[in-house]
């Protein structure tokens, strides 16, 4: 195990040192001066000259990059052109926002989706499955911008049990209105996930249930209950976190689509706006956190994946 | 012609070897009807019969038809000008004479939009899957061909382009080249090549082993050849439906661009700028918005069900 771990960790160093290249390299490969474009186009000649020495522009690239490698390794992200602040704590503080909102829609994605997955596969042909996976075909074509302009139009507007936009009323602050506001976005976020899951989970255990050793395990008398849950669950658990960890990406991602849709204050948001605005430092600032972040969820991923089944640790 | 369908069962085109009837029990007739009836055929019959067979395949073909005449055919289905601004009736609801669909905020008629947004919303996910599958498909055969250190390069750069997450590495590339059609395009091309690229990478590795890419290369077939006549030809099946699943991906992609303002720029308009702007009135006129975004489900599903029925006929294989 350590000695997979070992390699798992080794692998990351590469892959971060391309991504941290292909952010660096986003304000060379744009198109103009890199001076003009972090000044914006009412800059003059003096402070773009100002900013060319500062950033070390005319030094060649390889030291423009260790530069700026070390200051991100530091934390200092720089400093964003439309708010005049540090980007880092910027990031950190929206962070929270988009943390809460992911992690929530994992965890819906989860429960609805392997538990209808499970009982799809156990009553296979029978009507619940018959819904459950036309449901999930419908939740995988629908792309989340609609699904959340959907659920504002049914539960905010028409019924009005939830609010629509942002992370907390602008007089409440507490835990529930937190929570209140959460709902929609989350459920949005997590459907599509749920939906692959429930099919992935599906396909696992049927596969599963009809191998050998679930015939042997019902065949020695032990209960169905025992028999799905440990015997088939648990090998089916290697597709399910495989599957799990494609789509904390796919959340990720999303999470920006979504956080547009219901005004949540997360990264994403203010991505998409910094990209908008051409601020170059917030938008290199969020990709590299976002994709740092990303890789080293994906060693979770994989060790988790590796505790689960012995053969990759071996391999 | 009625003969016994065992002796003469050519799935492939290849006469069945008397093994294969021995080691699975699917041999056996009686429950072997409906393979044994797609056996009597040519390959490509019987592919489209299998495919015939999945209703809910037929239902996706018959979608994506109609987004696809839509998509070509729109200046003569269009009733109307789709840019046409009619001041007397804003937002008219569902129904309006004049309006099938209603109008916008402009008093724009929507289902004059909405066919003219299937040429624009087609035209960037199809090219966007064609840049993704041409590009990933020749990175995954050259890698998985060659391997060595050109392998090793291009799965290093694939593992970079995967660390970030999907949506995230789209915007990247829009921050870098600045909003619009071409670039929406380019970047959500970009984010697919590593699907391909793994998955003809994939099947390249197994089909570098089996005997008869020995055998060409044993009568002095040079590279070239083999990767065309052998390794890329038993690909192609196999792309086909990667593509066709990845196509509703591209669209959903595409249309969230646009919906952020950061794909298509106005006055050109797809399903995504379409829900965006309708976004302002949901309360007012929830069609304005609840259409465009009707209309790309459907699409994405009708896709995706063709996708289904494609793997399921072509490539059964790659089923979930």
């Amino acid at each position: 195990m350590w000695q997979y771990l070992f390699k798992r960790l080794l692998h990351t160093i590469p892959v971060l040192f391309g991504v941290s290249v292909l952010v660096f390299g986003m304000l060379h490969l744009a198109p103009g001066d890199p001076a003009q474009i972090l000044l914006g186009p009412e800059a003059t000649a003096d402070s773009i000259a100002q900013v060319r020495e500062d950033l070390g522009l005319d030094k060649p690239l390889v030291v423009q990059y260790a530069t700026w490698m070390s200051k991100m390794a530091r934390g200092d992200f720089g400093r964003s052109i439309v708010l005049g602040r540090e980007v880092f704590p910027e990031i950190w503080a929206r962070f929270k926002a988009t943390a809460i909102l992911t992690v929530t829609s994992l965890i819906i994605a989860v429960m609805l989706g392997v538990s209808a997955g499970i009982v799809s596969a156990v009553r296979q042909y029978s009507l619940f499955d018959s819904i459950a996976m036309l449901v999930a075909l419908a939740g995988v074509s629908m792309p989340l911008f609609f699904t959340g302009i959907v659920a504002i139009l049914a539960f905010a507007m028409k019924l009005r049990w939830l609010p629509s936009a942002g992370m907390y009323s602008p007089a409440g602050g507490d835990l529930w209105d937190l929570l209140r506001h959460l709902v929609l976005p989350a459920l949005t976020l997590g459907t599509v996930s749920a939906a692959i899951l429930a099919r992935m989970t599906r396909s696992a255990m049927l596969e599963i249930i009809r191998q050998d050793y679930v015939r042997t395990a019902r065949a020695k008398g032990l209960n169905e209950r025992s028999v799905i849950y440990i015997h088939a669950l648990r090998n089916a658990s290697i597709t399910i976190v495989t599957v799990l960890g494609m789509q904390i990406g796919y959340l990720l991602g999303g999470s920006v689509i979504t956080e547009a849709v219901f005004s949540w204050p997360g990264i994403g948001q203010m991505m998409v706006r910094a990209i908008q605005a051409r601020d170059y430092p917030m938008v290199q600032g969020g990709v590299f956190f976002v994709a740092a972040m990303f890789v080293f969820i994906n060693l979770l991923v994989d060790v988790l994946y590796a505790y689960l089944d012995p053969r990759i640790r071996y391999r | 012609m009625p003969i016994s369908i065992r002796e003469s069962g050519t799935a492939d085109g290849i006469p069945v070897s008397p093994g294969r009837q021995d080691v699975s029990d699917r041999a056996i007739p009686a429950i072997d009807d409906d393979a044994a009836a797609v056996d009597m055929f040519t390959p490509t019959q019987s592919v489209a019969a299998r495919f015939r067979r999945n209703k809910l395949s037929i239902f996706g073909a018959v979608i994506v038809a109609v987004a696809v005449a839509a998509a070509l055919f729109a200046p003569w289905l269009s009733p109307l000008d789709p840019d046409a601004v009619d001041a007397r009736s804003r937002l008219a609801p569902i129904g309006t004479e004049g309006h099938l669909l209603g109008s916008d905020e402009l008093g724009r008629d929507i289902l004059s939009r909405l066919i003219w947004g299937a040429r624009v919303t087609l035209l960037v996910s199809l090219s966007a899957t064609a840049i993704a599958l041409i590009v990933g498909t020749f990175l995954g055969l050259i890698g998985g061909y060659f391997l060595g250190w050109l392998d090793s390069v291009i799965m290093r750069l694939i593992d970079v382009l995967m660390a970030f997450p999907y949506f995230l590495l789209a915007l990247t590339v829009i921050a870098v080249l600045g909003p619009g059609l071409l670039n929406g395009m380019i970047a959500v091309a970009l984010v697919n090549i590593p699907f391909f690229t793994r998955i003809v990478r994939g099947v390249t590795l197994s089909i570098r082993e089996s005997d008869y890419v020995m055998a060409a290369r044993g009568i002095g077939a040079s590279n070239t050849r083999i990767l065309v006549r052998h390794v890329l030809l038993n690909c192609v099946s196999t792309v086909i439906v990667a593509g066709t699943l990845n196509i509703g991906w591209m669209i959903t992609a595409a249309a969230a661009l646009s919906f952020l303002g950061l794909g298509v720029q106005p006055p050109t308009s797809d399903w995504g700028t379409m829900l965006s702007s309708g976004r302002q009135f949901l309360s007012a006129a929830p069609h304005v918005a609840t259409l465009p975004g009707l209309a790309i489900f459907i699409t994405v599903l009708g896709f995706n069900l063709l996708g289904d029925g494609l793997r399921d006929a072509l490539d059964p294989r790659l089923r979930e």
